[in-house]
């Protein structure tokens, strides 16, 4: 996020309304958009990844499980051959118990760098601004955050307006709608805007 | 197998309800608390009792040198199974009855293992010294023996513990988090915040967050396959009649699915009306769960009589007699306590008004838990007690130290699961509210 760029965030309660503003966004050009829900959902997913990278969580576990399968097999066989003493007449590296144990490792180095993988791919700790989360997002409501140049944020607030957004904050400074605007049904689904529906907007954000 | 959340309630509903769990505990809630405690507290004097005195204290003489303690152990492994068949193969399936159960049957998977863990401690001579099991070289630089079925149970049932600890923590990062945004109270912010991983709920998030679960599901599948067959190796890999035989993998497996199942039900039934979530977890969901309760007994039923059928078929004259003793035995009232419990209550689940009957329910379960208890031991001890040599057999009685030592175990394990449903999310918050109908400005919706 270049200096000139501001967050704003718009919170919603209708999934609808939520999921056209995110179409409406995007046909917009606007890119840098973030949705948050109380579940994950797949129209979410649908709406905003499409045509974007997947998910990078898949290499590390097929490099976890590479690595823990190696190191299983490394470890069996190196320890066995390290001192070789015979037991129970068996050969002193001998395949199908190792097997176990390079299956066990298999899963649990695994399992931890898929578990690495989470934390560091989501950022979890500080993937967005914590001034524009919402509590209520963890409960029954929806938000969006654009992040865009200056320039832009009126015209990203009035897109978040007019599709229904109840309350819009930016970068900390907080606006509530005075009456929701009602969207209208056309445009839904055509879900081609006009720039001119936003003949009644009044400065309503105290910036 | 489709039935999903009863009633459509509001997002705010199932937050509201969660929260409700991890409110103030009642004095009900603290009565059981301290009883749990006492009983807990006179295993780890059984305990204290054994290491001062040494294991003679234990009803072990020879032949049988491995009893209750191996049982305990066996036993919390198995329950400890289910868990994770629910949370991540019926996952897989996409059969959505789990939704409302599984993280109390995560939950009793995590706590199980720790319960299972203490017995092999608990059965050492010398328990100060059970770090020789792990793999490091000794002081003359010599490894493990990796051919030992020990070995593979120490790496299995560490890798059970760690993978399903794991995936039970994943899953509740959006309800911790959800939790965190309602909790009142500096110290539990606090407390939350930590554990939420600083959880936002953003599309970016959901997304690596969906790929993890499935990827953790698809581990834990065949892990949990693995750790019970390598627990029946235990006893596969050495030759003594009754334990060496080819079906033991598929058998404990299914024996360990049985025995969890009943466990769930067993613990669900009592949360259920405690907390007043006969919206979230319906009839409907016990009914799926009765239905793989028949599937899975009817595996370890038709176990039973295969073993019968080898002993007989075979020509053994070792194994043939090994069972003989087994129904006929000293025994043999453990054995048809078993036979009773595992392969003939459960029958009456065949009936859909049994199924739906959560009392019923709740004493079926009971008794399979029971039943269960007494398999492991009848495979453990019986066979132990009748091998090869007639001058060797010998019987073997548990004693006071032993039965307060496993009493002690069922005080540790429902200590956890007390604090639990008090301090966690026991309902998953997020994935009920997937099933709910989202709330729609145009178009139907449960939102007036």
């Amino acid at each position: 996020m270049s200096n000139d760029n501001q967050n704003i965030l718009g919170i919603y309660s209708y999934f609808d309304l939520f999921i056209n503003s995110i179409k409406e966004l995007r046909k917009k050009g606007f890119e840098n958009i973030r949705a948050f829900s109380p579940f994950p959902n797949h129209e979410i997913e649908n709406v905003l990844d499409t045509g974007r990278e997947p998910s990078k969580i898949k290499y590390f576990t097929l490099f976890g499980a590479i690595l823990g399968a190696l190191v299983g097999a490394s470890f069996t066989v190196l320890t066995s051959i390290d001192w070789p003493i015979v037991t129970s007449a068996k050969p002193i590296v001998s395949i199908p118990p190792y097997m176990i144990i390079i299956f066990e490792c298999t899963v649990l180095i695994g399992g931890l760098s898929t578990f690495l993988g989470l934390i560091i791919n989501s950022r979890l700790r500080k993937n967005v601004p914590p001034e524009l989360y919402d509590e209520r997002f963890s409960n029954d409501k929806f938000g969006i955050l654009v992040n865009c140049p200056s320039s832009d944020i009126e015209q990203v607030e009035n897109i978040l307006k007019n599709y229904g957004s109840e309350e819009i904050k930016i970068d900390g400074a907080s606006v509530i709608a005075e009456e929701l605007v009602e969207p209208k049904e056309e445009k839904l689904d055509e879900g081609s805007t006009e720039e001119e529906t936003t003949p009644d907007q009044e400065e309503k954000n105290e910036d | 197998m489709m039935s999903e959340v009863a009633k459509p309630q509001r997002y705010s509903t199932v937050n509201e309800t969660v929260m409700n769990m991890l409110n103030k505990p009642s004095f009900g809630w603290w009565s059981i608390f301290v009883v749990d405690l006492l009983f807990l507290g006179f295993g780890i004097f059984c305990f204290m009792y054994q290491i001062y005195t040494g294991l003679g204290v234990a009803g072990y003489s020879h032949p049988v040198l491995w009893g209750v303690y191996i049982t305990n152990f066996v036993f919390w492994v198995g329950i400890a199974h289910s868990g994770t068949l629910i949370s991540a193969i019926l996952y897989l399936f996409r059969a959505r009855f789990r939704m409302s159960i599984y993280r109390i049957a995560e939950a009793m998977t995590v706590f199980a293992v720790f319960t299972a863990g203490l017995f092999p401690i608990i059965h050492l001579g010398r328990p100060w010294n059970f770090y020789w099991l792990l793999p490091y070289p000794n002081q003359r630089g010599l490894w493990v023996n990796f051919d030992s079925p020990l070995v593979w149970d120490v790496f299995a049932v560490g890798t059970y513990l760690t993978i399903s600890s794991i995936f039970f923590f994943i899953g509740m990062i959006p309800d911790i988090a959800a939790i965190r945004d309602s909790v009142v109270g500096k110290t539990k912010k606090a407390f939350y915040s930590v554990l939420s991983l600083g959880w936002k709920g953003s599309n970016w998030e959901w997304s690596h967050y969906t790929r993890t679960y499935f990827y953790f599901a698809a581990f834990a599948t065949p892990l949990v396959i693995s750790v019970h067959s390598v627990v029946s190796w235990d006893f596969a890999m050495a030759n003594t009649p009754g334990w060496h035989t080819t079906i033991f993998a598929p058998y404990f497996v299914a024996g360990a699915i049985f025995s969890g199942l009943a466990m769930v039900i067993t613990l669900v039934i009592p949360i259920r009306k405690i907390f007043k979530l006969e919206d979230y977890i319906t009839i409907d969901n016990f009914d799926c769960m009765a239905k793989m309760i028949i599937l899975t007994s009817s595996i370890v039923f038709y176990a039973y009589l295969t073993e019968f059928f080898i002993a007989w078929y075979s020509d053994n004259k070792y194994e043939y007699d090994q069972f003989l003793y087994r129904a006929t035995g000293d025994y043999a009232l453990f054995y048809w306590t078993m036979m009773f419990c595992n392969g003939i209550v459960p029958l009456v689940l065949w009936f859909k008004k049994i199924r739906q009957n959560l009392k019923a329910l709740f004493i079926v379960s009971l008794l399979i838990n029971v039943g269960m208890w007494f398999e492991r031991f009848n495979i453990i001890v019986i066979s132990l007690s009748n091998e090869f040599e007639p001058g060797s057999w010998g019987l073997y009685k548990p004693t006071w130290v032993e039965l307060g030592i496993t009493v002690g175990s069922f005080a540790w394990f429902f200590m956890f699961f007390l604090i639990f449903v008090r301090t966690l999310p026991a309902l998953s918050i997020a994935e009920i509210k997937e099933t709910l109908p989202v709330p729609k400005k145009n178009g139907d919706s449960h939102y007036e």
